[in-house]
């Protein structure tokens, strides 16, 4: 089964990323993590995402377009990345989700993915 | 102080009825052959409780209470008549109690028993016992068992439904059914514990929460089968972790490995408790898994007070163990009490005849193999594994732990 796993993490974070001190800590927490991710080769794919205030949202309403700055909603934690991993079980899905440099100071959603769609 | 005087009353409460819900279940269960309806009629007598003991003060003989309460309650639900006044029913469950003089029968070995029956799949007995016995609910067991919470539920409620449907007795188990469910009942109890093994640095898994829980559960256990040196075994070993629960963690949450933790953090009375019971089960002269897993622990813990190498006796711990539970866990205690006794390179053999595809994603295996090759210096790979189990750890303690010593 194939399941998403999606990081949402503090804003906070996304400051961190780049912080001389901090960033370290950061970068080799999720690194040691998505190795081990790679290694157990479960993973179908996935990315780290850079930080929400780059991100751009659209919307079409009565014809006309909205083109607006910053994620879809701005709540306390943003998405930070996902992964599309390939498991038997979601409890397998859950336990990476929770070993997750997120699960401790965010939020970890997982989620199966729905079977392919025929676009024939 | 945030409590007033009737939160605490509300807490004081709270505990009272917890403290009762395993015996009520078990003897409702009995009654009625019918775990969800006497868990929905005890959970109907707590709510009772909760609403007015805080005000009345605790019953003198809460456990009276509550059963007079659930009783009614079922019988009312069996009748399905005309519903009786809240305040009406509290009246006549004060005057019944005061009636019910007999204590009330302790049929939680019973409900242990039934919870461990091979009709309930292995993986739910767990469970089963934690919300039946002590009355824990679904959200919080599926949190400590990564499980999603609405399967978790199902889970239950399908097991409660097989047991009611094959009609299984809430009887006291005789001599067969300890003989053939025993062993279930005290491996459900320590699952509930979690792997309370430190041998090496960086493999501590914690399941905080339910620890208190499973020694509660083994002394339950105990009380009604002290004859059992496996049971003692069983309090003895979770007695030993726990004693060190304090000195795992520095103040800030930093992980301390076994070897660098101050002995002085160690809870003494815990010590000494686990030693006499496992005293107490050695003199039985029928040694098992449990026992010999606390004298492996009560080793490390006097290696340590001592100062002196112990690795030899352990090492004969270990092989006597494994002959009782090959676990993995198991085989990864012996190799790193192999290191010491016969070096790294022994030890690093021993790894790779283990089973790789079931280590593969097995957090102390790596840390383990990491320490192994760090102590014979080769540094790069030591700290490949020493980062790969850094990522398949989930505590940010132990990982920091793992990173740091992996070199950043």
């Amino acid at each position: 089964m194939q399941y998403m796993i999606s990081f949402y993490e503090p804003e906070s974070t996304f400051i961190d990323r780049a912080d001389p001190v901090k960033s370290p800590d950061y970068w080799g927490a999720w690194t040691a993590y998505i190795g081990a991710m790679y290694q157990s080769g479960i993973v179908v794919s996935g990315a780290g995402l850079q930080a929400p205030h780059t991100a751009t949202t659209v919307r079409i309403r009565d014809g006309e377009r909205l083109v607006q700055d910053g994620p879809v909603i701005a709540t306390k934690e943003q998405l930070g990345g996902y992964f599309v991993v390939d498991v038997p079980h979601l409890e397998d899905a859950i336990a990476w989700a929770a070993r997750s440099p997120a699960s401790t100071i965010g939020s970890v959603e997982v989620r199966p993915v729905l079977p392919p769609m025929n676009t024939n | 102080m945030s409590g007033s005087p009737s939160s605490a009353a509300a807490r004081a409460a709270e505990r009272a009825a917890r403290l009762s819900y395993g015996k009520l279940l078990a003897w409702l269960a009995r009654e009625w052959r019918d775990m969800s309806a006497a868990e929905d009629a005890l959970a109907d007598a707590f709510r009772k409780a909760l609403e007015t003991w805080p005000a009345s003060g605790i019953p003198e003989k809460p456990d009276a209470w509550l059963r007079v309460a659930a009783r009614h309650r079922l019988a009312d639900s069996a009748r399905s008549a005309k519903v009786r006044g809240d305040a009406g029913s509290t009246l006549a469950i004060l005057a019944e109690q005061e009636a019910t003089e007999a204590a009330i029968p302790d049929r939680r070995l019973a409900l242990m028993f039934v919870c461990a029956h091979p009709a309930v799949p292995e993986k739910t007995q767990t469970p089963l016992m934690l919300q039946t016995v002590l009355g824990l609910d679904a959200a919080r067991i599926a949190s400590a068992f990564l499980i999603q919470p609405a399967a978790m539920g199902q889970r239950l409620s399908r097991a409660k439904a097989e047991i009611r449907d094959r009609g299984l007795r809430f009887e006291e188990p005789g001599p067969d059914e300890i003989a053939a469910r025993g062993e279930r009942v005290r491996e459900a109890i320590y699952a509930a514990y979690g792997a309370g093994w430190d041998g090496i640095a960086g493999t501590d898994t914690r399941r905080k929460g339910l620890m208190e829980e499973a020694i509660w559960l083994a002394r339950v256990l105990l009380e009604v089968s002290p004859t059992d040196p496996e049971v003692r075994g069983l309090l003895a070993l979770m007695l030993h972790c726990e004693a060190r629960n304090a000195a795992r963690r520095t103040p800030d949450g930093a992980y301390v490995p076994l070897a660098d933790q101050d002995t002085t953090l160690w809870n003494r009375d815990l010590v000494f408790e686990a030693e006499r019971e496992l005293m107490t089960a050695a003199r039985a002269g029928r040694p098992g898994r449990f026992q010999i897993e606390a004298a492996i622990q009560s080793a490390a813990v006097y290696a340590r007070l001592s100062g002196r190498n112990a690795g030899a006796a352990v090492l004969q711990l270990y092989d006597h163990l494994l002959a009782f539970a090959p676990t993995i866990g198991n085989h990864l205690g012996r190799i790193a009490v192999l290191a010491d006794v016969a070096g790294a390179e022994t030890a690093l053999d021993a790894l790779s005849d283990l089973p790789q595809e079931r280590v593969r994603d097995h957090q102390p295996f790596h840390a383990l193999r990491g320490d192994l090759l760090a102590r014979l210096d080769r540094r790069d790979e030591a700290a490949v594994e020493l980062r790969h189990a850094a990522g398949l750890s989930e505590d940010p303690g132990v990982r920091a732990f793992l990173l740091a010593r992996a070199g950043g």
